[in-house]
């Protein structure tokens, strides 16, 4: 063993040590070839970590009661003691910001260092997901401009006013997403001169479509209007922003801030076991390297042992404590268990991950970390003895049976099924319902149709009624749902009349 | 390449923005919360704040979602037993409702509980009486504090340097510092002057002395007249101001006429009172008084969600008050306030003696006599009596109150005559 020069032995944290921990865990990350933005690490008090936890980790997040409701939420059960709160928040954001609660121990601080500052940062900044849809550079510049932007909007309009958009706009949030267009990151000062431009621009355009003058082709006397948008469209916020025919353009600008952040959110959405288990692994290989080389003391260890452990239990589908699949805990086993199958192969492995087996286990899951998200990593890469490990099983709830009917178990023959299962499980696509802007009635009382394609029969949830009460709260007018189900049939499924637009919401 | 900042101390309190508002959405809800613990909490714990509780469905935010049905799979950990092919029953609480689909984003039906403030609390139960902004704050702001002279301390304004204190410390330091040199310089004094006797003027060993004197008085000299050291400055404290007490007598009638809506009322104006009171009071203690034809000091329990009624003699209530002043309450200890509730309703030939009572008896003794009629009839021979009393006494009022926004008025009349 080597000669122990261990870094500091008690559990109180200083600047000092804080500076002495971070170098020693940013060589372990330099040796291990970890890629990240420049690091900015802050030390705030337990009320600002319950700030930040409030705002979903936006840190300058728009004033709305919904944070407030978390706020509440969160201080009560941290006062209680039901929680102990998250001890890391990490900002997706160049430089990348984490936050240090001063409470913790010098263990605990070291271990958000390497969790956040080098396991989630190297993540935001080379993920694909992330690559091509946050603008890590501009989204702090793009959050101060939103904030300004609702709060002078408050300052004119009054803040009920903007409290009903955005509460709209929040209901459809996870449908204000561009799924395959890459939108151009600004900076503050341009997103302000655009701004302006968009307004004129936008509302010419609205004009255009909304003309009441009769069009070209009533002219021409041709009977089936063409339907508007041609094309189905999935970006349900986008449209409204772009076509609500009664919006002014202020409320178009809040509509498109609450997509831009929603945007923002979109890759973490669906990087979550991946996310976590890589920071989790990487805090747990860095500062294993560490108490390796002598660094770090057994009292150190241990203590660190004990909270990684509790952030990694799954308890069994038959506990009470029981509440689906813990991210941190599959993320960090397959995680590992690359690791595992490039350094010490079975012939399990060999037959199910030729490529994994044997090669350099930092490129291997360097590689995995860049180009997949949760549904394609699962898919890819979870493997028989994980399977086993957990005891991982499947069971089909279809309300066309009697009975619930256990599909596949972890055996031979179910690998296969599970890992497509669990793949799917993680997809946003079965995950959230399928709904689409299919048709505005243009010529007519402007009734905007959404169209929602059943996934296995399931559905839409009992909030659906306030939901579209929302839309047609942006939409100024009618709107309606239509179901397409799985034979092809199409009905009409929910209908919401035209809500006077001033009402303040319930 | 890395930062690290300390952040800790900026942006205190940066959440009460959002907090505000959810409080300001959540109004009605709130205030219907606030109305039941009032109806449910002591008068003198009205002053503190209050858990209050919002049905979750009430502020969850929809968002398009699955609902239960259909068919779904999910997989789960732990396996002990099953193997493909079985079939098991379903869970009973997954058939309908939220049960399936809940535990992703945590959409429970417990609801939600959070605590409001003692300000915030008071706030919304002022709300309900339409109370003035001005009375309101003042009304919710901590007992008033003067500051005392405590001692002196080595830091504080120019405006409160204490120069006495300073310059003795001046003084203390010069001395100190310069003894060393004063000793020496006394030494050197005394081997000039045995030398002169001796030797000549220009004897190089006088001419060292008297230089050494001359640096040695030098160096007194430089010892600084003052110095930042030096400074103390007046300490201030706060400390709470010296009040004296107060008693508050609550008397109610509880004839079969006071029902709880009109009880409720006269514990409202008792608690504004109260709230009041304890402003200018350190120290104030609670007397309850109810009456039918006869009356009985009680708890505050039985006070307000007694049963037991029957006629009506108010005097037995003024009988009773001026029976434990004399006992308990000496006018020169005390300072003491009264408020009684009814309905006006009183046994005829009793309204002059209630007449007799007050003005003889008690109204020179009370600071304030606030007399509330909760009804929406007629006036009756006692509310008739009553004014009299107000025609001779400035410290007495009395109302009728139809509706709790109707309470403070009366309030209004006891307070204003008191800052005149």
């Amino acid at each position: 063993m080597k000669k122990r020069r261990i870094l500091s032995d008690t559990s109180e944290w200083t600047f000092e040590l804080i500076e002495r921990y971070h170098a020693e865990i940013a060589r372990v990350a330099g040796q291990y070839s970890l890629s990240t933005y420049p690091n900015q690490i802050e030390i705030i008090s337990s009320e600002q970590m319950m700030d930040a936890y409030s705002s979903v980790g936006l840190p300058v997040g728009y004033h709305h009661w919904s944070f407030g409701k978390e706020f509440l939420n969160v201080e009560k059960r941290y006062k209680r003691g039901q929680m102990g709160l998250a001890y890391e928040i990490v900002i997706n954001s160049n430089p990348c910001i984490s936050y240090l609660m001063e409470e913790n121990t010098m263990m605990m601080q070291a271990l958000v260092i390497a969790h956040a500052a080098y396991g989630h940062n190297s993540f935001f900044k080379n993920n694909y997901l992330f690559k091509a849809w946050t603008s890590a550079d501009s989204i702090i510049d793009y959050l101060v401009f939103a904030r300004n932007y609702i709060e002078d909007c408050e300052q004119r309009y009054g803040y009920e006013e903007v409290e009903a958009i955005l509460d709209s706009c929040h209901a459809l949030m996870n449908y204000g997403v561009d799924r395959y267009k890459r939108p151009a990151p600004l900076s503050l000062h341009q997103e302000q001169m655009r701004q302006k431009e968009r307004e004129e621009y936008l509302q010419s355009q609205i004009n255009d479509l909304w003309r009441t003058l009769p069009g070209r082709h009533a002219a021409a006397g041709s009977v089936a209007a063409a339907r508007f948008p041609p094309e189905p469209q999935e970006n349900l916020l986008y449209f409204i922003e772009k076509h609500s025919p009664a919006m002014e353009p202020w409320q178009r600008e809040i509509v498109r801030i609450v997509r831009k952040i929603a945007q923002y959110f979109y890759p973490q959405r669906q990087t979550q076991v991946m996310n976590e288990g890589w920071a989790t692994f990487w805090h747990y290989t860095i500062l294993n390297t560490l108490y390796d080389e002598g660094r770090l003391s057994d009292g150190f260890m241990i203590e660190f042992i004990q909270s990684h452990s509790n952030v990694l239990t799954q308890p069994p589908y038959f506990s009470d404590y029981y509440s689906g699949i813990n991210p941190y805990a599959l993320g960090f086993a397959m995680m590992s268990d690359i690791r595992r199958m490039c350094e010490r192969p079975t012939d399990e492995d060999r037959y199910w991950f030729p490529q994994l087996a044997g090669s350099d286990w930092v490129k291997s899951l360097d590689f995995a970390m860049r180009n997949f998200k949760d549904e394609s990593f699962i898919s890819q890469y979870l493997s028989p003895k994980l399977i086993r490990d957990l005891k991982l099983f499947a069971v089909l709830d279809d309300d066309a049976m009697e009975k619930l009917e256990i599909t596949a178990i972890h055996e031979e023959k179910g690998y296969r099924y599970i890992r497509q299962a669990l793949a799917d499980q993680y997809n946003l696509g079965s995950r959230e319902p399928d709904i689409q802007v299919y048709d505005v009635d243009h010529g007519g009382d402007r009734t905007l149709t959404l169209r929602h394609t059943q996934y296995r029969r399931r559905p839409l949830g009992e909030s659906l009624d306030e939901v579209m009460k929302r839309v047609s709260h942006l939409w100024g007018f009618g709107v309606r749902m239509e179901t397409v189900f799985e034979d092809g049939r199409v009905e009409l499924t929910h209908e919401a009349r035209m809500e006077k637009r001033k009402l303040a919401t319930p | 390449m890395h930062q690290i900042v300390d952040r800790r101390l900026n942006g205190r309190n940066k959440s009460a923005v959002n907090r505000g508002r959810f409080i300001r959405r959540y109004r009605s809800q709130i205030k219907k919360a606030v109305a039941d613990a009032i109806a449910g909490r002591s008068i003198a714990d009205i002053d503190n704040g209050e858990k209050i509780s919002i049905p979750a469905k009430d502020i969850s935010e929809p968002v398009f979602g699955h609902g239960p049905g259909g068919s779904r799979e999910l997989v789960h950990p732990g396996n002990v037993d099953f193997i493909t092919g079985d079939e098991l029953d379903r869970p009973p609480n997954a058939g309908k409702g939220k049960g399936s689909g809940a535990s992703k984003d945590g959409e429970g039906t417990d609801d939600f509980v959070f605590e409001l403030s003692r300000e915030e609390f008071l706030n919304f139960f002022f709300d309900d009486l339409a109370l003035p902004n001005l009375v309101k704050t003042k009304l919710t702001t901590l007992a008033q504090h003067k500051m005392v002279r405590a001692g002196y301390t080595t830091d504080g304004t120019p405006s409160n340097i204490n120069v006495i204190r300073s310059l003795r410390g001046a003084q203390g330091r010069r001395i100190a510092l310069s003894a060393p040199y004063r000793a020496q310089l006394k030494e050197a004094e005394e081997a000039l002057e045995a030398l002169l006797k001796t030797a000549p003027d220009n004897d190089p060993q006088v001419v060292e002395l008297e230089q050494e004197i001359a640096r040695l008085k030098e160096k007194i000299q430089s010892v600084p007249f003052i110095d930042t050291f030096d400074l103390r400055f007046n300490n201030r404290i706060p400390q709470p101001k010296r009040t004296t007490q107060a008693v508050m007598f609550c008397l109610m009638d509880v004839s079969g006429s006071m029902d709880q809506v009109r009880k409720d009322i006269a514990k409202r104006f008792f608690i504004l009172l109260y709230l009041f009171l304890t402003r200018a009071y350190d120290k104030i203690q609670l007397v309850f008084i109810r009456h039918h034809t006869v009356a009985m000091e009680v708890d505050e329990d039985d006070f307000f969600h007694s049963r037991e009624s029957g006629g009506t003699v108010v005097s037995s209530a003024l009988e009773l008050m001026d029976e434990i002043i004399r006992e308990r309450y000496p006018t020169s200890d005390w300072n003491i306030y009264a408020a009684q509730a009814s309905d006006g309703d009183n046994w005829t030939d009793d309204s002059p003696i209630c007449r007799d009572l007050l003005m003889s008896r008690i109204m020179p003794y009370v600071q304030y006599f606030a007399y509330i009629e909760i009804t929406a009839d007629q006036h009756q021979s006692l509310w008739m009596e009553y004014q009299n009393v107000q025609a001779a006494y400035d410290n007495f009022a009395m109302q009728q109150i139809e509706t709790p926004a109707d309470i403070y008025p009366v309030f209004r009349e006891l307070f204003k005559k008191r800052v005149a």
